[in-house]
């Protein structure tokens, strides 16, 4: 008896040994859906031996998830430039990033430039960007050909057609179409609070024209391509992935700009891995692994090199949607400051609540 | 001897009250400090009350939490008229053999998660779902109609979600009930309202009591299906809650708003509790 209570412990003891020992070094990424395509972090982990695990998100969840660690749990994080300077500024859930451990000469240099200004905090900057894109109008123009710009989406000829979320950006969206400039106001919360309860009140007053407020990504893109839905709000790289598919749908830049964002990689604070982190960026700024990134998921890339490597499609798409006038109109979200998300939660609970 | 039992109870006992202590106390202290912060109009942190205040003050909260409430406890009663046949069935028709098969096929959908279950539902439900595409091919249809994103199909989705938890202590109590209790009010002449009122009701009580309370607070607390199910007029107070905690990142308010939720949903049980004549103790043995 005794000495198979041995024997089994130190089977067990040599079991703990070995697992300890072939513990994997690990990067735990906190990204959103499609930023890690399969292919590529197949890639990475034979590359480095890093095991790359996946935790998709958006930025308000994000946000939260590493305000409540104090900025532990990952190693490598993916907010949109916007939502990092104000945030950090409070909850401090970041960690520098050193520009010398990124290989710069990878990026397009002025979009690195832009966001090192955007996500400054003192003498410090937070972020190096991965991709952009923009939002606009996702639109059948099989059913709705004359939807050209946000207010479209208050248009009753397309009632029980029209979707979109109920987020920030569709009430910055309408507030262009109004011929209002949101991000002027974003240092005055007063005037903004007055502006967007302008915003609100028309999207109550257009609230029975809506199929639905989608929830995500995928539920936008299955509204679409099922046709329920004739004119939505949402991103480019989701109108071109349904216009693969049906050559109705495509993405449309309205006329009174589309919103561009720059999404990018920053380090939490307690990250436990930042070597990780630091080479997976580059990593992923590789011409050739951006390419295939944009490629897949048609996002536009920081990457300088990868023009070359992408498909003829990619270009097309972008030629279609966007006029030269296009390209110069489209508004890119300057950085958030703090308290603007309580005004725009509390309009957009009301838009909700109303009936 | 008698000290001996009594350590070893301890011993037993350290890991439950740990559990509680630092999983469930400790988390909810930190909540209740967090929902009396507030920041004053300089940005300081401050000890205030204004978080309560703003249920109140603003229409919007206190609707939302009504309107959550109200539909909570229609849930809870359509739950019971749906389940209570069906547990009766289960238990005093149908043959004793089949009872315990009937009943795991009753449990069979709850293997798969809520999130799968309500997916089903929906691809069911849409415009360009599987109903409207059976009705159209009938010829039932010209138009296809959106059943999905309104209050019926998400009280439809709410019922099927907690029909279980209605089903089981239903099914557990009317087993323990002795047929012979029918078979003599029968045979002196009362009449099969009389029975179910007056035998079957009672008897049950304790069951129906734990699955109106189990599935009143599931509904409360849902999240998912009025979510997904219910369309633009949907705002439930659990959204309310988590808009607070992720799209304002007002965590105080939002903590409040989760102990008003606490609060009231006690309240409520409390109230229905004594209006029935039942006691908290007898429905959870």
């Amino acid at each position: 008896m005794k000495k198979t209570v041995l024997r089994a412990s130190i089977v067990l003891l040599a079991l703990a040994a070995s697992s300890t020992s072939m513990a994997q070094e690990t990067l735990r990424l906190l990204t959103w859906t499609g930023y890690a395509p399969k292919v590529l972090v197949e890639k990475f982990e034979k590359e480095t031996g890093i095991k790359v695990e996946l935790t998709y998100s958006n930025n308000e969840e994000m946000i939260a998830k590493l305000r409540a660690t104090r900025g532990a749990g990952f190693d490598l994080a993916q907010p949109s430039q916007d939502r990092i300077s104000a945030v950090q500024a409070k909850y401090k859930i970041y960690q520098p990033m050193d520009y010398r451990k990124i290989d710069a000469s990878q990026f397009i240099s002025s979009m690195l430039t832009a966001v090192q200004d955007n996500t400054k905090v003192g003498s410090d900057s937070f972020a190096a960007p991965f991709c952009y894109g923009t939002s606009g109008l996702i639109v059948n123009k099989a059913k709705a050909r004359n939807a050209k710009d946000y207010d479209a989406l208050l248009d009753p000829k397309y009632t029980g057609r029209i979707s979109y979320r109920l987020k920030r950006p569709t009430l910055i969206a309408l507030a262009f179409s109004n011929d209002y400039d949101p991000f002027a106001s974003y240092s005055d919360p007063k005037a903004y609070k007055v502006l967007m309860e302008k915003v609100g009140d028309r999207l109550i007053s257009g609230k029975p024209l809506v199929k639905n407020y989608y929830a995500n990504g995928d539920a936008l893109l299955e509204l679409m391509r099922s046709g329920e839905v004739h004119v939505a709000l949402g991103w480019d790289n989701g109108g071109w992935k349904l216009h693969d598919e049906n050559p109705d749908i495509d993405f449309v830049a309205p006329k009174s700009g589309a919103l561009g964002w720059i999404d990018t990689f920053a380090i939490p604070a307690k990250s436990k891995n930042v070597e990780g982190a630091y080479k997976w960026i580059n990593f992923m700024l590789k011409p050739e692994n951006a390419a295939y990134f944009t490629n897949q998921e048609k996002y536009g890339t920081a990457s300088k090199g990868a023009n070359e490597f992408l498909d003829e499609s990619i270009r097309d798409n972008f030629t279609r949607s966007f006029s030269a006038a296009d390209i110069d109109n489209i508004k890119w979200y300057p950085p958030v400051p703090a308290k603007l998300e309580q005004i725009e939660g509390k309009i957009l609970d009301r838009v909700k609540a109303s009936r | 001897m008698r000290r001996e039992t009594k350590i070893g109870l301890y011993i037993f006992l350290a890991p439950v009250l740990m559990w509680l202590l630092l999983l469930i106390v400790v988390p909810h202290i930190d909540l209740f400090i967090m929902s009396l912060r507030g920041e004053d109009d300089l940005g300081e942190a401050i000890w205030t009350l204004d978080n309560y205040h703003s249920f109140f003050s603003e229409r919007i909260y206190w609707l939302t939490f009504a309107r959550t409430a109200t539909y909570a406890l229609l849930v809870t009663l359509l739950t019971f008229l749906i389940t209570f046949p069906v547990a009766f069935y289960i238990t005093k028709v149908v043959h004793r053999r089949y009872s315990a098969f009937l009943t795991i096929l009753l449990l069979m959908p709850f293997w798969v998660s809520e999130l799968v279950r309500v997916y089903g539902w929906m691809i069911l439900l849409r415009e360009s779902g599987v109903i409207n595409h059976l009705l159209l091919g009938m010829g039932l249809l010209e138009q296809p109609v959106e059943l999905l994103y309104n209050d019926v199909s998400m009280v439809m989705g709410l019922v099927y979600t907690s029909m279980l938890f209605m089903a089981v202590p239903l099914i557990s109590s009317l087993e323990g009930m002795d047929d012979n209790l029918i078979e003599a009010a029968h045979d002196l002449g009362a009449s099969k309202l009389t029975i179910f009122l007056r035998i079957v009701i009672p008897y049950a009580a304790p069951g129906i009591t734990s699955g109106a309370i189990v599935v009143f607070m599931l509904t409360l607390g849902n999240y998912l299906t009025p979510n997904l199910m219910g369309g633009k007029n949907s705002l439930w107070f659990t959204e309310q809650i988590y808009n607070q905690f992720i799209a304002s990142f007002n965590w105080n308010q939002g903590a409040a708003f989760g102990f008003l939720l606490l609060l009231l949903s006690s309240l409520i049980i409390w109230a229905g509790l004594r209006l029935s004549r039942q006691d908290l103790g007898r429905a959870l043995t």
